[in-house]
C-alpha cells in the first residue's frame, strides 16, 4: 500500500516536473517561463525527497526557487517589454536540425539507461534514517570533501564580483 | 524500496535532460536560454541524487549541492550579461549577438 502511494506520488511528481519542464522551454512572454521554472523546480524537489535526499529538497526549494528566480523575475521587471521573444523564425533549416540533434540526443539517453537499467539499477542500497540529512551532508562537506566546498565559496566570490563589475555604470557611458 | 526504482528517475531526468537542450538550441532570448540551461542542471543534479541513492553513498548528494552553487553563480554572471546587453541598447537575440567588443 505505501508502495503504491509512492508511484501515485512519483507519477504526480515526474508529470509536473516535464510538463512545467517544456512550458519554460515554450512560453513567449519570459515571464511565464520563470513562473513555469518555480514549478519544476518544486516538482523535483519532491522527487529529491522521494530519493531521501532531504536536505537538497530543502535547499533546491529555497535556494533556487526563492532567491535564484527571485533575482531572475526582478532582471525581467528591469527590462520590461524588451524581454518578450517570440519563436523567431530564422534559418529553417537551422531549427529542423536543432531538433533533429536534440530528439538523437535524448533517444541516445533513453536507450543507454535502458541498457544500464537491466542488471545494475535492480535493487538500491539499503540506506538509513541519516542518509541525505543536514548533519550527514555537512560532516561529508568539511571533511572528504573540503576542496571542492572551498573551490564552490571561490566560485562564488568570483560571480559576485563578476556581476558587480557588470553591472557597473562607467562615466562615460552615464553621460551618453 | 517500494516504489518507483532508480531507472525511473534517470528516464525522468534524461527527458528534462532533452527539453532543456532544446530550449537552449531553439530559443533565441537570452533569458530563456538561462532558464533552460537550469533545466538541464537539474536534470543532471536529478540523476547524481537518483546514483546517490543506488549506491547508498552521500558523494553524490554533495556534487549536487556544488552543482547548485556553480549554477547559482553562472546566473548571476549571465544575469549581469543581459543586463549589460539592454543597457547598451543591443538587441536581446543570441543570434545577434556575435561580437564580443561592446
Amino acid at each position: 500500500m505505501a508502495g503504491f502511494l509512492v508511484w501515485v506520488i512519483w507519477f504526480a511528481a515526474a508529470a509536473a516536473c516535464l510538463g512545467t519542464g517544456v512550458a519554460v522551454v515554450s512560453f513567449a512572454n519570459p515571464f511565464y517561463s520563470a513562473l513555469s521554472l518555480i514549478g519544476n523546480l518544486a516538482s523535483l524537489a519532491v522527487l529529491y525527497l522521494l530519493l531521501s535526499a532531504e536536505f537538497l529538497a530543502a535547499a533546491q526549494v529555497l535556494v533556487y526557487a526563492g532567491s535564484v528566480m527571485v533575482m531572475f523575475l526582478f532582471v525581467l521587471a528591469y527590462l520590461g517589454g524588451r524581454a518578450d521573444a517570440p519563436w523567431a523564425g530564422g534559418p529553417p533549416l537551422l531549427r529542423t536540425a536543432a531538433i533533429v540533434a536534440a530528439v538523437a540526443l535524448l533517444v541516445e539517453i533513453v536507450v543507454v539507461l535502458g541498457l544500464a537499467w537491466g542488471d545494475n539499477l535492480s535493487d538500491p542500497a539499503e540506506v538509513t534514517g541519516a542518509f541525505g540529512s543536514p548533519a550527514a551532508i555537512g560532516e561529508l562537506l568539511v571533511t572528504d570533501h573540503l576542496l571542492a566546498f572551498e573551490i564552490t565559496s571561490i566560485v562564488l566570490l568570483v560571480a559576485a564580483v563578476g556581476g558587480v563589475v557588470l553591472g557597473t555604470t562607467r562615466e562615460k557611458e552615464a553621460t551618453e | 524500496m517500494s516504489g518507483p526504482g532508480v531507472g525511473w528517475y534517470l528516464i525522468v531526468a534524461a527527458l528534462l535532460f532533452g527539453t532543456g537542450a532544446l530550449g537552449v538550441m531553439l530559443r533565441r532570448s537570452p533569458l530563456i536560454v538561462l532558464l533552460s540551461l537550469e533545466i538541464m542542471l537539474n536534470a543532471a543534479n536529478l540523476t547524481l541524487i537518483a546514483f546517490a541513492r543506488q549506491h547508498g553513498s552521500l558523494d553524490g548528494q554533495v556534487f549536487a549541492l556544488v552543482v547548485m552553487g556553480v549554477a547559482a553563480a553562472e546566473v548571476a554572471i549571465g544575469l549581469g550579461l543581459i543586463v549589460a546587453m539592454a543597457r547598451r541598447r543591443l538587441p536581446l537575440d543570441v543570434d545577434q549577438a556575435s561580437a564580443l567588443r561592446g
